[in-house]
């Protein structure tokens, strides 16, 4: 199963209730993903911050010495580099490109799990029920202008947080998944020719791999969805964040559910209603069910 | 005297109990208020009711019906009215993939579109759709009628037995073993009654007649070879 959802805010003035927005959405879609949940949320970007790079790292230490890390990369890259812990992550931020802070962190401490890099995006995911991983990461607090978000019913590989969606695509990138690829091994052993690294066993990441390939190629994002149309062979829905907005796509017989919603302030996507119906004038917005193999995406996703 | 049952102040399951009349057995009319996309929503009734429900609805709406009249102001999720024995349910929205799936009797009328497998496997109901419906409608259908009153996306009436479907629009594409037959004045008389008992304005004789070809049914003992 697993249950997906995104909610990008057309109108500025809803910003700072984003997470409060976002978060019963994602609940609303436990029973179909008990077993992990994670979710991207963009910030920073509207207000100008994006000269600033931002990794967000994990380990499952919640003691973890954030700071002689951030040190020493701050000492490498000659600049100075803030963090804060939150739970079992950290956000580290600094006037950098989010390149060089993930070369670095490949470099220097390859043990440390790089959830995402970039100017906008965090990726926060832990295992156990959406709810307390919500509030673990203080949800109902977070301003921005988009999340994507994901609750994961495990199929094809181990309930950790490494195999929690959603992954990150390149910078500012993320995509979440509902469904199962039957070729990742291949496309893996491809992608890897490539030069491409992986740190889980789970077919998502080597579809958010895929994407990062062909953009790397210099497809733009519709242009390697399209590619992925033909590429990747097995059930999907994929929503797929970016620093201005999100996309949707899903497999040529949508095999996964979809539903849709758009109104003057907001456009938000989800698996199922439900997780949709206690958003701000729903009961006014155009919702529809995205067709198979048609690309949407909005704010220049 | 209508009941009204609302959804933000009782559980789904206290509202199916109510429905399916296992409590009260001489209430026949309900309203039902804030469904918020739950699931499985008035399904398994077997008496003569009518409900109204304002609001979009999650899975299996009206699933089983029998007998009951149910009608959803907004669109229905996944396998509306699917495995229907009889009763009338109304959509006056969209309706999502397998609407009307293995329906045995009754009749479904969806005024918005339906998307992929509408009357999938559908065993004898009748579905009258006035938009378009999606890829794989009607697979492996065998009994009843499923009306289309805009277009159909591709394998439509793959692999049918006994359906018969008329389509006013373009279908993409014919699913194996579907084919467009001739349209006599027995089926516009048919096709004239579905239209009236659903309710929508449209002249039979702007619709084409599908169904099998029959060329799927027996095992040929020219390919016995391949077994």
């Amino acid at each position: 199963m697993c249950g997906i959802v995104g909610l990008y805010l057309k109108d500025s003035s809803l910003r700072g209730r984003l997470g409060s927005l976002f978060g019963p959405m994602l609940a609303e879609m436990t029973d179909r993903g008990p077993d992990s949940a994670g979710f991207a949320v963009y910030r920073g970007a509207a207000e100008g911050q994006h000269q600033e790079a931002k990794a967000s790292l994990y380990d499952p230490d919640d003691a973890y010495d954030w700071a002689s890390l951030a040190d020493a990369m701050g000492h490498d890259l000659g600049i100075t580099i803030d963090w804060d812990r939150v739970s079992t992550h950290a956000i580290l931020r600094g006037p950098a490109g989010a390149g060089a802070m993930r070369e670095w962190l490949v470099k220097n401490r390859p043990e440390a799990r790089v959830m995402s890099t970039g100017s906008s995006l965090e990726i926060y995911k832990e295992t156990g029920l959406p709810r307390d991983v919500m509030s673990r990461f203080g949800v109902p607090q977070m301003t921005g202008s988009h999340m994507i978000g994901h609750t994961r019913m495990a199929t094809e590989s181990a309930v950790t947080t490494e195999g929690a969606h959603p992954f990150n695509t390149g910078d500012d990138l993320c995509l979440v998944h509902n469904g199962s690829l039957s070729n990742h091994e291949s496309l893996k052993r491809m992608l890897r020719r490539e030069g491409l690294v992986f740190q889980t066993e789970n077919d998502s990441e080597v579809a958010a791999g895929y994407l990062a390939w062909r953009l790397s190629q210099g497809a733009s994002l519709e242009e390697a969805l399209e590619a992925g149309l033909k590429d990747f062979d097995g059930f999907y829905t994929f929503t797929v964040g970016t620093k201005n907005g999100f996309a949707v796509l899903r497999d040529p017989i949508a095999c996964k559910p979809a539903v849709m919603a758009e109104t003057d302030q907001w456009v938000a996507m989800a698996s199922e209603f439900r997780s949709l119906a206690r958003l701000p004038g729903v009961e006014d917005a155009t919702v529809w069910e995205p067709k198979p193999a048609t690309i949407y995406s909005w704010g220049q996703a | 005297m209508t009941k009204t049952i609302d959804l933000s102040e009782q559980d789904l399951r206290h509202a199916n109990r109510c429905l399916q009349r296992r409590d009260d057995g001489t209430q026949t009319e309900f309203d039902v208020l804030n469904p918020m996309g739950a699931h499985a929503l008035a399904a398994g009734l077997q008496e003569a009711v009518t409900v109204t429900i304002h609001g979009h609805v999650g899975y299996y709406c009206a699933g089983m019906n029998q007998k009951a009249t149910v009608t959803v102001h907004g669109n229905a999720g996944v396998g509306v009215a699917e495995n229907m024995m009889s009763g009338h349910v109304h959509v006056t929205g969209d309706a999502s993939q397998s609407a009307g799936a293995t329906g045995h009797g009754g009749l479904l009328v969806i005024e918005g579109n339906a998307s992929s497998r509408c009357g999938i496997s559908m065993k004898g109901i009748d579905i009258v759709v006035k938009g378009s419906v999606g890829h794989n409608s009607a697979f492996m259908a065998q009994a009843g009628h499923l009306v289309i009153c805009g277009d159909a996306d591709d394998g439509l009436g793959d692999s049918i037995y006994e359906t018969v479907i008329y389509l006013r629009g373009e279908a993409k594409g014919l699913g194996a073993d579907c084919v467009e037959k001739q349209m006599d004045d027995a089926h516009r008389a048919t096709l004239q009654s579905l239209l009236t008992k659903a309710g929508v304005d449209a002249d039979p004789k702007d619709f084409r007649r599908y169904g099998s070809a029959r060329a799927l049914y027996n095992f040929k003992i020219d390919n016995v070879g391949a077994y």
